[in-house]
């Protein structure tokens, strides 16, 4: 019995020296944020890794509104966010921090709908339809106005179940910026930001769990980022912009939206892309910005995330379009670089 | 001599800091709790306790959503899992072939060392798609008619925390229960079936009514731990502060919520709020583990501790 | 006649129903048992035992970190507060006035009654902030904060239930009270000792609520003891709601190894005492 005790005992300790070992070897950099861009992220410091083999990129995501808290509480050492900070955030955070744009997605309503998604058309939807659907005024997807933008499709007569996020999230934020564009109603009852009090719904974590609880549940609409439908094999609705066009989530319309702003960009980079005037652009897109302070206060750290920063947004920026995200055109690219550059490292 | 005398002397002392740890650690989270939660405290006063609106955007909170989600999914617990565990309980010290009951007993408890989140994966693929396809249609077909079941079937909300939650204070309840009836002494059931009382009527008259307090004391602990359950109802509640009579309908509990927006909360008002429900639910718990504790105690006459 | 007879219908009737309650409880254990057994075994590979999490999305990879991880944060756990927890619960059976001992209990159980998840923002409010970072230390005070309560008073347990003659005996041979209590009464009450301990293990081995604050996780090899660190509950859990099919496969691997882990545990301190306390 001692010997055993002792045996576990021995593994613990053995456990725990290794990992002490490996401690000296390793620069370990933590963020957290956003679950939007997690897809190319996780991507990115998977392949990073083997770029630099001296440092890990250890990216948890838990939510934008997490990546603005665990900054500004200094527990990360980067953020990241696709719903920009507030002024009054800034303010709070004590230090400057800077918003670099990553890449730019579009954020897709996706929707389990059996009947419909046999048929090879994706269904289309009006921007008042939205707004209504998630203020719970249409209750059934065979709704006269669903049918309107439709027609040819056979609506089943069914409870629509709304899908939308439990946490604090930039993508929440893209989306609900976007109905408070378009919809009066939304804009003096729900508003803006990256929690809001949803008039109707399920809730779901991360983009993760909103897509699952979709793929779970029959009848159900919600809205995640293009890459999470697309991997999930998740039917996604066609958007009618101002142009009046429905247009298809996609890299090009992602990137026309990102196109439309690129020349009246303002030097912060906090900009919202919903709503874009493109004739072409798709109105539910999103910068997502990855957030570091100006003075890095750890040195070996602070190189690192200035070369990986540089890294993202030249090399790193080929994986972007696999996984759907748009690319950044090379004109802003200039303008990122300049930031990155400004970060000082002591 | 004097050697041996110190090495006594520090001995005590030395496991006098650690027992007195407990004390400090219980005291030291209740404070640290207490101030983080102050702002909110003093930011929203009495009524938070009665406000439904949970509005991250116009910092307008209210935990009555989540106080309602959290003790109508324990109490729904405790119906399905009350009777149930009485009934093992009872199989277990009074009517088990002594073959049986070892192996039962350990299988009772095995089913208390499965850890959460694994209740939560079961729960999501097998107990969620069983929720949704055929047993709330069932309640939904044959008892449509109470408030309970109605609206519209999600799968995940209100049932499903409850019942997932049954099956995991099912272990505690039956297992303290069992102990409880076992100590009812022997001569009691012997007298009443003297008195040519049935196995059934012993039962209820010797070991219940003797029993009544400590198996009130077992369902307190069961409810205890369910009232603080997080991660398995985080999975299946579906997340949504309302207040609704239907079971059919997604909730949110207290511990559910700090689950979901504790790393996220943006604003330092948001951030201690939710410390003030972490607060509440610690409130709630203490006082009902007070009260079990007492009623066990009174009854086997010494300290038992559940899970 | 009749009354005897109904009597008897509802004695049979009523046993008949705690078999029946018996039988029930069983079901969902045997449910989960089965899903994780069947969904858990056909994900197992060697991968999973070897590699590092792929990015989100891309199949393969495995959990080997968090299976790492979780030893490490339960062996940290364990490290501070098993000899805590045993020596509190020494103190309340040998030292302790029954004041003190009333206090202490008392608060023992009010600790070992706190959501875990509270627990967790209390680790997070008193250690990663002031850190200024989540890590395996504070993953580890949480759960170690766990521990204590089910450690002290199963050993206080124990030693009580250690014969009053060996403790005398010993003393009145000279030997002083350090000595008895460690040679003599702590080895006598050994067997319930580990089994606290034991279950302990087995409880925090599990837990997921503490760490979503704490630890927080950890997509590559832990980095020493003040970085964030992976770990298999946790990892379940954002695998358990993602949506990505090959996640999903590996949550139910990751839940099998959880819990014949755990319940390799439970079964040792069973094999330990053979016989319950």
């Amino acid at each position: 019995m001692k010997k055993l005790l002792t045996i576990i005992g021995g593994v613990f300790i053995s456990l725990i020296i290794v990992s002490g070992v490996f401690a000296a070897k390793l620069l370990l950099i933590n963020g957290a944020g956003a679950t939007f861009p997690y897809p190319i992220y996780s991507k990115w410091f998977y392949e990073y890794a083997k770029i630099d083999e001296t440092v890990n990129f250890n990216y948890q995501s838990i939510g934008s509104g997490g990546g603005i808290r665990q900054i500004s509480e200094k527990t990360v050492d980067f953020g990241a966010t696709d719903g920009p900070m507030t002024d009054e955030q800034l303010q709070k955070a004590g230090a400057e921090i800077f918003h670099l744009p990553m890449v730019a997605g579009a954020v897709v309503l996706t929707y389990n709908l059996q009947e419909v998604s046999n048929s090879r058309s994706s269904l289309r939807f009006s921007p008042d339809v939205v707004a209504d659907i998630f203020l719970g005024k249409i209750k059934k997807w065979n709704d006269g106005r669903i049918a309107q933008d439709n027609p040819g499709v056979n609506l089943p007569d069914k409870k629509i179940v709304v899908v939308h996020r439990s946490d604090g999230s930039g993508t929440t934020f893209i989306f609900v910026d976007y109905l408070s564009e378009i919809s009066g109603a939304w804009k003096s009852k729900v508003g803006k930001g990256t929690s809001v009090d949803w008039p109707v719904g399920l809730g779901g974590k991360g983009n993760e769990g909103v897509t699952g609880l979709v793929k779970q549940t029959p009848g159900s609409i919600g809205y995640v980022e293009l890459s999470y439908a697309v991997k999930n094999k998740l039917p996604y609705g066609d958007i009618k912009n101002i142009a009046g066009n429905f247009i298809t989530p996609s890299l090009e319309s992602t990137t026309k939206a990102l196109d439309a702003k690129v020349d009246t960009m303002p030097s912060d980079f906090r900009v919202s892309l919903v709503n874009p005037s493109g004739k072409d652009a798709y109105p539910i897109a999103g910068l997502t910005w990855i957030l570091v302070y100006k003075k890095q206060n750890d040195k070996a750290k602070g190189e690192k995330i200035v070369k990986f920063l540089n890294w993202a947004v030249t090399d790193g920026q080929k994986y972007a379009a696999d996984l759907l995200y748009a690319p950044l055109p090379n004109s802003l690219i200039t303008k990122i670089q300049n930031k990155i550059s400004e970060i000082q490292v002591k | 001599m004097k050697r041996s005398k110190l090495t006594d002397f520090i001995f005590q002392k030395v496991s006098a800091v650690f027992a007195l740890s407990a004390v400090a650690f219980a005291i030291l989270i209740l404070f640290i709790i207490t101030k983080e939660a102050f702002p909110a405290i003093k930011n929203f006063g009495f009524p938070f306790l009665f406000n439904t609106r949970w509005d991250p955007v116009k910092e307008n909170f209210g935990a009555l959503t989540f106080i309602w989600g959290t003790i109508v999914s324990s109490l729904l617990a405790l119906i399905i899992a009350v009777p149930i565990s009485l009934g093992t309980a009872i199989y277990l010290s009074e009517l088990a072939p002594s073959k049986i009951r070892q192996p039962l007993s350990f299988l009772i408890e095995l089913l208390a060392a499965i850890p959460s989140v694994i209740y939560g994966l079961w729960g999501i693929f097998v107990l969620v798609p069983l929720l949704r396809e055929t047993i709330q249609p069932f309640f939904a077909k044959y008892f449509g008619f109470l408030p309970f079941f109605q609206g519209d079937i999600y799968g995940v909300g209100m049932m499903a925390a409850g019942i997932i939650l049954s099956i995991m204070i099912i272990p505690t309840i039956a297992s303290v229960s069992r102990d409880i009836f076992m100590a009812v002494p022997h001569s009691q059931r012997e007298a009443a079936l003297a008195l040519g009382a049935t196995r059934w009527e012993t039962i209820k008259l010797a070991v219940l009514k003797f029993s009544k307090n400590g198996v009130m004391g077992a369902v307190i602990l069961g409810l205890g731990r369910a009232l603080g359950e997080t991660m398995a109802v985080t999975m299946l509640i579906g997340n949504r502060p309302e207040i609704s009579l239907s079971l059919f309908a997604p909730a949110a509990t207290m511990s559910s919520v700090i689950a979901n927006e504790f790393t996220e909360a943006t604003s330092d008002l948001y951030v201690s709020t939710l410390m003030e429900i972490g607060l509440i639910l610690f409130g709630l718990t203490l006082f009902l583990n007070i009260i079990a504790r007492f009623l066990v105690w009174s009854t086997t006459n010494k300290a038992s501790f559940g899970k | 006649m009749n009354n005897y007879l109904r009597r008897k219908i509802t004695d049979k009737l009523m046993r008949a129903l705690t078999v029946f309650c018996a039988i029930f409880v069983l079901l969902p254990l045997i449910s989960i048992f089965v899903y994780v057994i069947s969904k858990g075994i056909t994900s197992i590979n060697i991968d999973f035992f070897t590699q590092l999490p792929k990015p989100a999305g891309e199949p393969g990879g495995g959990m080997a970190n968090a299976i790492i991880g979780s030893l490490i944060l339960t062996g940290m756990a364990s490290l501070w507060a098993i000899p805590a927890g045993v020596l509190g619960g020494v103190y309340l059976s040998e030292f302790s006035t029954n004041k003190l001992g009333t206090l202490i209990r008392f608060s023992a159980d009010v600790l070992s009654g706190v959501p875990s998840i509270v627990i967790g923002i209390f680790a997070y409010s008193v250690w990663v902030r002031p850190m200024k970072s989540f890590s395996a230390l504070s993953g580890a005070f949480a759960l170690g904060i766990i521990m204590i309560p089910t450690i002290m008073r199963t050993t206080e347990e124990a030693i009580r239930m250690v014969p009053h003659d060996l403790r005398e005996a010993s003393l009145a041979l000279g030997i002083n009270r350090f000595k008895t209590t460690i040679r003599i009464i702590l080895k006598t009450a050994m067997p319930g000792t580990i089994t606290g301990v034991m279950l302990s293990i087995a409880r925090i081995f599990g837990e997921t609520a503490p760490l979503l604050f704490t630890a927080f996780g950890n997509r590559f090899w832990h980095q020493g003891m003040t970085q964030p660190i992976a770990a298999l509950p946790l990892q379940i859990f954002v695998y358990a709601i993602s949506p990505f099919e090959d996640w999903q496969r590996q949550a139910w691997a990751g839940a099998l190894v959880l819990i014949g882990l755990t319940f390799v545990i439970s079964l040792t301190s069973r094999l330990v005492t053979k016989r319950k306390i």
